[in-house]
């Protein structure tokens, strides 16, 4: 073991995974010369070579598509969106073409293809460079949609993105590519679609994703001194989704609390509330909560930017709640 | 032209004609799945003509009216009936039907339900084999209407940049459903576009099966031989209306009796009778095979089982696969 960041971790499975197959191209904008906007593919054009690192047009949508020709003819691809909120103008390439190719033509094909993006806030980049949008693939099966939190998971999940022979939606968050973590020399793999209790616990199930996770260990942490024993979940990948893990750990600690940075209407709160209410409703102690960002835009200024999604004194709070909730009835 | 080949395109042509003859007449029975499709007649000489340049191996991409596409490409009638009528035994084992129909083995990359759908997933697969050196040809046909979308632009320019071997086959009929061209192009042609993407663009008569054959073997030519793409761009027109209950108000008889005049499956084969390189005898006999093999191709969809209710959870992922 030894201690890298979440961006290492990922330019780690790039390289190591371009090594092991000399066909995967991976394209993108800016991704060249430049290493890519957030640094991820820094001298991957050097050692791989343009055709194999194709810098791309700010094309989104020409460039899904031809991602998707490419490893539907066999050659696995990776494409970075620069932000998942480009991820819009790819739209009808993603949800129309890709994630229903394999269905539509009756299983004949194969569609080895990752759309690595970043979202997110917490950079003060507004409206359009900060949003959590994976709520949106949800409702489109076909398609596969992994959110890591630690740069273990980052690493492990997303050299079995890429070897996947269906299409993934790889979502980093901007302010995890400098935290560190326990990182293994060795060769790993993590399968897609497991949730992992990051933290055991008796009183209630905190569950959550990308960056929520790390404000979920420290809302748990926080806990004790309330004389709470939280678990906290981490759901890794929300498509598959580890339903079993998250009943278990729910029919455990008969309660639960979902926390995830994207808007609290229609987001993934209300999905895996509507699972835990229909799978452990007579076990509940109270209703399932959540904790989500505001419903609106991403604001600029850093003071408005951080009350529009949660904080940690809210997880606290909305724990407690919970909690009390339980000793009145 | 090798007169072999003439009566290839002809008989090629016919067999599209027939097939979509049929196709509106079963359907009349309700033999079909649905009344989502599209029948490209008048139409027929473009397909003929690209795909008879063609090696199995080369790959196209089509569009909603594509049945001309696919036959073209060698499909087997049979299966791609039995894809019309919605059944287990179709290509797409049902579940694509008329406008997502596709087969990876013979280098159909896919119809597509959305209009521009698949100039993105041709210029992918071009990118792979330039990357490959396997000497493959894609071929992407659109229709105009198709080239106003913004995938257009992207992936002409990519394909220019990168001089990929693709030829974008625009089917030029001059209506996007009821919308004409000239109320919704900037330029009065297509073709001319071509120059904004270093790429040659050139207008083809798309009613002359000769003519398209003689242009597709030119940019397949230059394709292979590594020379970048081309965009073609056929004008022809479509007979019947958009699709089933399009009675087609937003054309003149005048303009359709036109059309009509210079039918490529019959002023084709007119001119080989006359040239001697076609007898009326062989016409019937042709048309005696055609009527057999679509005979057949429907009493196979009619007998061809619905899919299972299985098979409904079947196929959204590869199974085994990202564990």
């Amino acid at each position: 073991m030894r201690e890298i960041s979440y961006r290492q971790a990922i330019q780690e499975a790039l390289w190591e995974e371009m090594g092991r197959d000399p066909e995967m191209l991976i394209f993108g904008e800016d991704i060249g010369l430049y290493g890519g906007a957030y640094a991820i593919t820094k001298g991957m054009q050097e050692e791989f070579g343009p055709e194999r690192v194709r810098d791309t047009p700010i094309s989104e949508a020409g460039t899904v598509g031809i991602a998707a020709g490419a490893s539907v003819v066999g050659a696995r691809s990776v494409v970075e969106i620069m932000y998942i909120d480009f991820i819009t103008l790819a739209m009808d390439q993603i949800v129309n073409q890709v994630a229903k190719m394999r269905y539509m033509f009756g299983g004949k094909v194969e569609v080895p293809l990752v759309l690595r993006t970043q979202g997110g806030a917490g950079r003060s980049s507004a409206a359009q460079h900060s949003q959590s949008l994976e709520r949106w693939f949800l409702g489109v099966p076909g398609l596969k949609v992994v959110m890591p939190a630690t740069p273990y998971d980052a690493k492990g999940l997303l050299k079995t993105a890429i070897r996947d022979s269906n299409p993934v939606i790889f979502i980093e968050h901007k302010l995890l590519y400098n935290t560190k973590g326990q990182v293994p020399s060795e060769e790993y793999t993590i399968p897609l679609g497991q949730a992992e209790v990051k933290k055991e616990g008796a009183d209630l199930t905190i569950i959550s994703y990308s960056r929520m996770l790390l404000y979920a260990l420290e809302a748990a942490n926080k806990l004790k001194e309330y004389g709470i024993d939280a678990e906290v979940l981490d759901l890794r990948s929300l498509q598959p989704l580890d339903r079993e893990t998250l009943v278990a750990s729910v029919k455990k600690t008969r309660c639960a609390l979902v926390v995830e940075e994207g808007c609290k209407t229609g987001g993934v709160g209300a999905e895996i509330s509507a699972i835990l209410t229909e799978n452990c409703f007579r076990g509940l102690k109270s209703p399932v909560r959540r904790v989500a960002g505001e419903d609106v835009p991403i604001p600029c200024s850093p003071v408005l930017e951080k009350a529009a999604i949660p904080s940690v004194d809210q997880i606290v709070r909305a724990a407690l709640n919970s909690q009390k909730y339980q000793k009145q009835i | 032209m090798d007169p072999k080949v003439e009566k290839e395109l002809y008989s090629m042509m016919l067999l599209i004609r027939r097939f979509e003859e049929k196709v509106l007449e079963v359907f009349s029975f309700g033999k079909l799945a649905g009344r989502m499709f599209h029948v490209c007649i008048g139409q027929e000489a473009v397909p003929t003509g690209v795909c008879s340049v063609l090696k199995p191996d080369d790959y196209i991409t089509s569009t909603h009216r594509g049945h001309g596409h696919f036959i073209a490409k060698n499909a087997d009638l049979k299966r791609m009936m039995a894809e019309l009528y919605g059944k287990a035994t179709g290509y797409c084992k049902g579940k694509g039907g008329s406008m997502h129909i596709a087969d990876i083995e013979l280098g159909h990359l896919g119809a597509n339900g959305i209009v521009g759908g698949s100039f993105g997933i041709a210029t992918g697969a071009a990118y792979a084999s330039a990357f490959r050196r396997d000497k493959r040809v894609t071929v992407c046909f659109f229709g105009e209407g198709a080239a106003n979308q913004g995938i257009f632009h992207e992936s002409l320019n990519m394909a220019g940049l990168w001089k990929l071997p693709i030829v974008y086959v625009c089917e030029n009929n001059f209506y996007a459903l009821s919308t004409p061209l000239e109320r919704s192009s900037a330029t009065e042609t297509l073709a001319e576009r071509a120059a904004a993407y270093d790429m040659p663009g050139q207008v083809v008569d798309g009613m002359d099966v000769a003519a398209v054959r003689k242009a597709a073997l030119e940019a397949v030519n230059r394709a292979r031989a590594g020379e970048g793409p081309t965009l073609l761009e056929c004008q022809t027109y479509r007979f019947y209306g958009h699709s089933r209950g399009d009675g087609s108000v937003y054309r003149t008889k005048e303009e359709e009796e036109f059309w009509k005049a210079r039918c490529p499956v019959k002023t084709f084969g007119e001119r080989l009778v006359a040239e001697g390189k076609l007898s009326l005898q062989e016409m019937e006999e042709l048309e005696k095979d055609i009527e057999e093999r679509l005979a057949e191709a429907c009493a196979f969809a009619d007998e061809s089982p619905y899919p299972s209710l299985d098979s409904l959870y079947e196929d959204v992922f590869v199974e085994g696969s990202g564990n």
